[in-house]
């Protein structure tokens, strides 16, 4: 579930009022896109081991595809239940960011806020941000995920049944699917060197500390290349002060600094 | 009973994240360093998920065809092909090259 989509784009506020129709058909554009990509869940969640029931209660109840192809991954190779969770959850976390701009910008009343929160993740969020009003936001907030929501979780039932039917998994190349998914989510992260350096300390970690680590422990400790990059770049930064330090913070913080650029 | 706990701890824990961030008031997980801290963490995470999930078998290190799907999918990511045309890059080479005895 797609990470992948096209980053949120600049709000203008000099944008005349865009049609619901045209706000519904890019909706329906990335909730069909990103839908279909719930059959590689449910093959590679039965590919793991999980039943159908398990790997359909993941796409329902935890609705956001990193953490769930995390979680599988982990349980796959024998991790114990909360080292698994635990690597599902950081991946997780980011949706809180995701959840105060979006708090903003829709500004839901407070009762519908935990229906709501479901839906809360990363194409809901990019195709909200990219709207040019608080309707056209709240239009493409809903109808993205609605439509994400059913589609992943019907495609998710396919997979799974599709997975049983084709047997051995393995022998279809299905055990590939997982990698592939993550290293199209990661690769439009990597825009600067930051973000590089994080992600090669953290290949190195986890592959290095595999061997030695209980399954699911190593994943967890590569997330520890986040916070060490920055402490780096930090001392760097105060050690040769103004420069690079602003152009590079530009391309990190994300979505929320092009807002800032634009003003 | 662990798939089912752990599927339990998941849902609770990513809901949980997702709630939070509509209730809070804005500004609280505004600090720059916060911001940059949870960019940077799921880059950390989807970079070791998939090396390890292309280079492992049962806690040790490998170089199976799997490899080759990933080669497959980085190509096709080089070249802006769709997510699912991405992953269904890794899936065909990975079968042809188990296919092929590798």
């Amino acid at each position: 579930m797609a990470e992948q989509t096209a980053p949120p784009v600049i709000r203008d506020p000099g944008t005349p009022a865009k049609p619901d129709a045209a706000v519904v058909r890019d909706a329906l554009g990335v909730g069909v896109a990103v839908g279909l990509s719930g059959f590689a869940f449910g093959v590679t969640s039965a590919g793991a081991g999980l039943g159908l029931l398990q790997t359909c209660a993941l796409s329902l109840l935890v609705f956001t595809g990193a953490s769930q192809f995390a979680l599988v991954g982990a349980l796959a190779a024998g991790g114990n239940p909360f080292t698994a969770a635990a690597g599902a959850f950081f991946l997780g976390t980011r949706n809180a960011f995701y959840g105060l701009r979006l708090s903003q910008l829709l500004a839901l009343p407070k009762a519908v806020r935990p229906f709501a929160a479901h839906w809360v993740i990363d194409e809901t969020t990019a195709v909200a941000l990219a709207q040019p009003s608080r309707r056209a936001a709240r239009v493409g907030f809903t109808v993205t995920g609605l439509t994400l929501y059913v589609l992943w979780n019907v495609t998710t039932l396919l997979g799974a049944l599709g997975a049983e039917a084709l047997g051995d998994t393995a022998a279809w190349g299905l055990d590939a699917a997982g990698p592939a998914v993550f290293l199209a989510l990661l690769a439009p992260m990597l825009k600067t060197a930051t973000e590089r350096a994080t992600a090669g300390i953290a290949v190195l970690l986890g592959l290095g500390l595999l061997p030695v680590l209980p399954a699911g422990v190593p994943v967890l400790a590569a997330a520890l290349a986040a916070p060490a990059v920055l402490w780096l770049r930090g001392r760097r930064a105060s050690a040769a002060p103004g420069g690079a330090e602003r152009t590079d913070r530009a391309a990190e913080a994300g979505p929320e600094t092009k807002e800032e650029d634009s003003r | 009973m662990n798939v089912w706990i752990a599927i339990g701890l998941t849902a609770a824990g990513c809901y949980l994240m997702k709630l939070v961030g509509l209730l809070v008031p804005a500004g609280t997980l505004e600090r720059p360093l916060v911001q940059r801290l949870a960019a940077l963490l799921p880059v950390a995470l989807l970079a070791a998920l998939t090396a390890q999930q292309t280079f492992s078998a049962g806690g040790s290190l490998v170089l199976d065809a799997r490899a080759a799907g990933l080669a497959a999918a980085a190509v096709a990511l080089v070249l802006r092909a769709p997510f699912l045309v991405v992953v269904g890059a890794a899936v065909a080479v990975t079968a042809g090259v188990r296919a092929l005895g590798w």
